[in-house]
């Protein structure tokens, strides 16, 4: 079970708490935990990744395990603790002022 | 007895204000969505419990929400907003070419007839329709083969704004985008043409009479006459009386003729409404004075109110999809402030008083009159 932790904002649209877990088919990677995120809440499609292009939003962050997968294709493989569960997939929105 | 519900976009959310229809005493619901941008949101003429509101944000695009009950509840329909084939490209600020981007909905334009079809109005500029209740979108193209690759995008974006939908022809649109102009269909949406003769944009453009490249701000029809249009420029007040043919200034003494919405009286379509701001280097009341001005001339002949609005040291600005009516008997006028107010006259402008002082910013202002 994969869990995936979400910005305030997706969990308002959503209606979820803070955090979702996620049942992923296949390999555990960047994109078909995405995949699997959009598929149980079709609302998110387009929040996150770009409908067309599917590539991250700009303002979006991907964190695992104390590190940045924002820049990772969506074939990167995520870390054990995330695909056991010990460890969250977070979803950030980025910082920004005002 | 009637009442009215009043839908206001904000920088921070959506709020919905009722009243009776004495319109002195509200009530206000929300902020919903809190803390996204909600651009536009409109009721359903053939259903008033059917709304549909814009909700965007810098960080995760663009959502549709739908309501079945006049607002109490909402739920998310679809967000794909895909240009039909290869978008192509228009002009930049830099006079190159530059793709067609999908940014948000500015405003949403129900069906006269049909609470399930909704047209959506885009930056870049473009009109969506849905016919399922706004669950799917569909581009109508050929606006953009209106010379798309000649328009460019105005300070606040290439953005589709106003759709008004002609009650005598169904076939028959009108959209304005800043900064290309006005267009018209009369084939349901199939192709279109620039309606801007008589424009001239002495300021913004090398060619003042240009066939596209006006920055118009918003238009305005009563559907009693639907082929006589109003139209608040960049500069300059026009009305056209043959659907956009030809178009001339109606500007007369108003102190400013620079601001962004334009409004009809609901009962009587030779009595217009607009809001002076000072100039385009400067986005407020001329002398810090907030005065809506009414002619009741289609034009020309201006009078200033000012009964129950700040006329001093107020600086605030008013949006271009911030003014609207109700149709009550006594017809009613609101418009609401980039300072978060929200000013309402149940007396066809006579005297004025805020439903709400502390919004966040005002993006957008429109009315359900309700039985």
């Amino acid at each position: 079970m994969i869990r995936v932790v979400l910005p305030h904002h997706l969990r308002t649209l959503a209606r979820v708490g803070k955090e979702v877990e996620l049942q992923v088919e296949g390999p555990t990677t960047l994109g078909s935990v995405l995949d699997a995120l959009e598929a149980q809440y079709p609302m998110l499609r387009g929040t996150i990744r770009d409908h067309v292009t599917q590539q991250r939003r700009p303002f979006i962050r991907f964190f695992a395990c104390g590190q940045d997968w924002s820049h990772q294709p969506p074939d990167a493989s995520l870390p054990d603790a995330v695909v056991t569960g010990a460890e969250v997939f977070r979803i950030v929105g980025a910082m920004a002022g005002g | 007895m009637s009442s009215v519900r009043v839908l206001v976009g904000t920088r921070k959310g959506a709020f919905v204000l009722t009243s009776d229809a004495k319109r002195d005493r509200w009530d206000i619901s929300g902020p919903h969505f809190a803390g996204w941008e909600i651009y536009h949101l409109k009721g359903s003429p053939a259903d008033p419990n059917r709304l549909y509101a814009s909700q965007s944000s810098g960080w995760f695009g663009q959502v549709i929400q739908r309501s079945n009950d006049g607002g109490k509840t909402w739920a998310p329909v679809g967000n794909a907003f895909a240009y039909d084939g290869v978008p192509g490209t228009h002009q930049w600020y830099d006079g190159t070419q530059h793709p067609w981007e999908f940014k948000r909905v500015w405003h949403l334009e129900p069906s006269l007839t049909d609470p399930d079809t909704v047209y959506a109005g885009a930056e870049d500029a473009a009109l969506f329709r849905s016919s399922d209740g706004g669950q799917t979108w569909q581009e109508l193209p050929g606006l953009r083969g209106a010379k798309g690759h000649l328009w460019q995008p105005g300070a606040g974006g290439m953005c589709l704004h106003t759709i008004i939908l002609d009650p005598s022809n169904p076939d028959r649109m009108f959209i304005a985008i800043s900064a290309a102009g006005a267009f018209r269909t009369d084939d349901g949406g199939q192709t279109w043409r620039p309606v801007n003769r008589g424009l001239k944009s002495e300021y913004e453009l090398p060619d003042p009479p240009a066939e596209v490249g006006h920055c118009v701000h918003s238009l305005a029809m009563h559907r009693s006459r639907p082929g006589v249009l109003f139209m608040q420029k960049h500069w300059d007040v026009m009305r056209s009386d043959d659907a956009g043919e030809l178009w001339h200034e109606v500007s007369g003494n108003l102190p400013s003729d620079f601001g962004f919405p334009i409004a009809v009286h609901a009962h009587e379509p030779d009595t217009i409404y607009v809001i002076p701001i000072k100039s385009d280097s400067e986005h407020y009341p001329p002398d810090g004075k907030l005065r809506v001005y009414r002619s009741r001339t289609g034009g020309n002949e201006w009078e200033a109110l000012t009964n129950g609005l700040p006329q001093s040291d107020c600086y605030v600005n008013v949006l271009r999809n911030a003014m609207a009516v109700d149709s009550l008997d006594s017809c009613g006028v609101y418009f609401g402030t980039t300072g978060g107010q929200v000013y309402a006259s149940a007396d066809s402008g006579d005297t004025w008083a805020p439903i709400v002082r502390d919004l966040p910013a005002v993006l957008s202002v429109e009315v359900q009159t309700l039985p």
